[in-house]
C-alpha cells in the first residue's frame, strides 16, 4: 500500500488550552496521494478545525499530523485553500488575483519579477480550464458568484499544491451553479490529480466528488464511518440519478442523523447526572 | 428623468442651494432691518471681500500654508499610527484608549500651552491643525487593516506570508478607501484647528483677521474671512475626492452599473 499523503493520528484539539472546549478528539484520518476525500458531519463538528490542523495554522493539543511524510509543525506551503467566501482582492483583476500566491510562496516569489510573463501564461491556461478565458482583466465585482468561486479555485491551485483543501467551497452558490462547479472541480482534479480534502455538508456533493466519504461525529469531532465511493469517472448528473448513488447518500444522511441524536442523548444523560 | 439632465442637475444643485440661501439671507436682513454689526447682508459681505481683498488674500495664504503643513504632518503620523494599531493587536489594546483620551481633550485648551512652548505665531497653528486631524486618519487606516477576512489571512499565512507581506499586499490596498475618506474629514478639521489657534495666538492668518475685525465691529469682514476659509475647505475636499476616485475606483460602484448588469 502506498504511503498516505495526509495522515492524522489520534488528534485532539482543545480551544483555549488543554482544559478548554474540545473541537476534535481521537481524530484519525488518512488520505492517499491523488485521492479526493470528503469530510461530512453535523454542523459544529469541528470540520473547519480540521482544515486549520492539516495546513498547520493551528497545532494539535495531542496526536500527530503528517503531510507528505513530514510532521506538521507550522504553515504548510504545499497546500492550496478555497472557502465558501471567494476572498478575491477587489482591486486586482482576475489574473492578478491568481498571481497573488506566487508573489508570496517560495520558490515562485524570488522568480516572479523575471518570469512574470511565463506565470501569467500559466494563470491564463488555468483560467481557461475552469471556463474563465476572456475574464483575465475583469475585476471580481464584474464576475458572478460562480465565476468568483472558479477564480478562487484557480488561485488555490496556481502554485501546484500537492494538497487542495476546500471548506464548503460551493455552499453559497445556487443549485445549478453548484452542480456546474462540481464538474469543473472534477475535471481539473482528473487532469492534475492533486490530493483533495473537501469539507462539506452537502452529501450529494461529497458522494459526487469523493473517492472516500468520512463522516464526522458531533463535537468533539472524530471520524465514525468511512464509505468508499466507486462510481467510475468522470461522474455526471446521470451518475447522481443512479439508485446506488441515492442509496449511498441516504445511508450517509441516516448515519449523520444517528450521530446527532446520540450526541443529544449523551448531553441529556449528562444533564440528568 | 433623463439621466443626463439628472446628472447636470446634480452638479448644479450645490450652487443653486448656495445662491437661493444667500438670496433668502439678503431678503430677510432687508425685511427685518437687521443691524449690520449683528448680521450683515451677503451683499455687504461681498463688498467687504472686494474692498479688503489684499488683506484677506495675505491672511488666507498664511492660513492655507499653516493648515496644509499641519495636515501633511497629520497624514504621515496618522498613517504610521494607523498601520501600527491596525496590524498589531497588542498596539491596538495599548494605544487605543490613550488615543481616545487624547482626542477628547479640547484642543483650544492646549493652544495657551503651545504658546508657552513655542511662542506666538505659526507653530501653535500648525500643531493645532495637526492634533485635530491625525485622529480620523489613524482610526480609518486601522479599521481598514483590521477588517481583513480571516479566511484570506489563513490563505496567505499558509503560503508563508510574513506580517509585512500581509500588510503590504492586502492590508494597505484594502485600507485605501478608508484612508481617502478620512482625508476629506481630516482636511476640514485641519482648517478648524489652524483658525482656532490663529484666533488665540497669532498675528497672521484668517483667525487673526476675524478676531481683529470683530473687535472693531467690522462684522462684514468677519463673515468675509469665514467665507474664504469655507471656500478653501471645499476646494481641498473636492481635490481629495477626485484623487480618491482615481486611486480607489475599485471600491466605488459605477453609477450605471445596475443597468449594465
Amino acid at each position: 500500500m502506498t504511503e498516505p499523503l495526509v495522515n492524522i493520528a489520534g488528534v485532539r484539539l482543545a480551544y483555549g488550552g488543554g482544559a478548554g472546549t474540545l473541537a476534535v478528539d481521537g481524530l484519525d484520518l488518512s488520505v492517499g496521494p491523488g485521492e479526493c476525500a470528503a469530510v461530512v458531519g453535523p454542523s459544529g463538528c469541528g470540520k473547519s478545525s480540521l482544515m486549520k490542523l492539516v495546513n498547520g495554522l493551528m497545532p494539535p493539543t495531542a496526536g500527530t499530523i503528517h503531510v507528505a511524510g513530514k510532521r506538521v509543525d507550522g504553515p504548510l506551503k504545499i497546500v492550496g485553500m478555497a472557502f465558501q467566501n471567494p476572498t478575491l482582492l477587489p482591486w486586482r483583476s482576475t489574473l492578478d488575483n491568481l498571481l497573488l500566491p506566487l508573489e508570496i510562496v517560495e520558490p515562485y516569489r524570488g522568480r516572479i519579477r523575471r518570469e512574470r510573463k511565463a506565470f501569467e501564461a500559466e494563470a491564463r491556461a488555468l483560467l481557461s480550464t475552469v471556463g474563465l478565458a476572456g475574464f483575465e482583466k475583469s475585476l471580481p465585482r464584474q464576475l458572478s458568484g460562480g465565476m468568483q468561486q472558479r477564480a478562487s479555485l484557480c488561485r488555490a491551485l496556481i502554485h501546484n499544491p500537492a494538497l487542495l483543501m476546500l471548506d464548503e467551497p460551493f455552499g453559497a452558490l445556487d443549485a445549478f451553479t453548484r452542480e456546474e462547479l462540481w464538474d469543473v472541480l472534477q475535471r481539473v482534479w482528473m487532469e492534475r490529480r492533486f490530493t483533495t480534502i473537501l469539507v462539506t455538508h452537502d452529501l450529494r456533493e461529497a458522494v459526487y466528488l469523493a473517492d472516500t466519504v468520512h463522516v464526522m461525529s458531533a463535537r468533539p469531532g472524530r471520524i465514525v464511518t468511512r464509505r468508499r465511493v466507486d462510481f467510475p469517472r468522470p461522474r455526471t448528473l446521470q451518475t447522481a440519478m443512479l439508485p446506488e448513488f441515492t442509496d449511498l447518500v441516504n445511508g450517509l444522511r441516516e448515519q449523520i442523523r444517528l450521530e446527532r441524536d446520540d450526541a443529544a442523548a449523551a448531553k441529556e444523560s449528562e444533564a440528568v447526572r | 428623468m433623463i439621466p443626463s439632465v439628472r446628472r447636470n442637475l446634480g452638479t448644479a444643485m450645490p450652487w443653486l442651494i448656495v445662491i437661493v440661501g444667500l438670496l433668502l439671507w439678503e431678503a430677510s436682513c432687508r425685511a427685518f432691518d437687521m443691524p449690520e454689526f449683528v448680521l450683515p447682508r451677503p451683499s455687504r459681505i461681498i463688498e467687504a471681500l472686494i474692498a479688503d481683498f489684499g488683506a484677506i488674500w495675505f491672511h488666507a495664504q498664511h492660513t492655507l500654508i499653516t493648515t496644509v503643513t499641519g495636515f501633511i504632518l497629520a497624514v504621515l503620523f496618522g498613517l504610521v499610527l494607523g498601520i501600527l494599531i491596525g496590524s498589531s493587536q497588542l498596539a491596538y489594546q495599548g494605544l487605543y484608549p490613550l488615543l481616545v483620551g487624547f482626542n477628547s481633550v479640547p484642543k483650544v485648551a492646549l493652544v495657551p500651552l503651545m504658546v508657552v512652548w513655542f511662542g506666538i505665531g505659526t507653530a501653535p497653528a500648525v500643531l493645532t491643525a495637526f492634533m485635530l486631524s491625525f485622529f480620523p486618519v489613524a482610526v480609518n487606516v486601522a479599521t481598514g487593516l483590521a477588517t481583513l477576512e480571516p479566511e484570506l489571512e489563513d490563505v496567505l499565512r499558509s503560503l508563508g506570508a510574513t506580517r509585512r507581506d500581509i500588510v503590504v499586499k492586502v492590508g494597505l490596498p484594502r485600507a485605501m478607501p478608508y484612508f481617502f475618506a478620512s482625508l476629506k474629514v481630516a482636511i476640514t478639521l485641519a482648517f478648524v484647528g489652524s483658525v482656532i489657534a490663529e484666533t488665540l495666538a497669532s498675528n497672521e492668518g484668517i483667525g487673526t483677521l476675524v478676531e481683529q475685525a470683530s473687535a472693531n465691529f467690522r462684522v462684514p469682514l468677519v463673515f468675509a474671512g469665514l467665507f474664504v476659509v469655507s471656500a478653501m475647505g471645499i476646494l481641498m475636499y473636492v481635490g481629495f475626492a477626485m484623487i480618491e476616485r482615481r486611486v480607489t475606483g475599485w471600491a466605488i460602484r459605477p453609477v450605471d452599473f445596475g443597468i449594465g448588469g
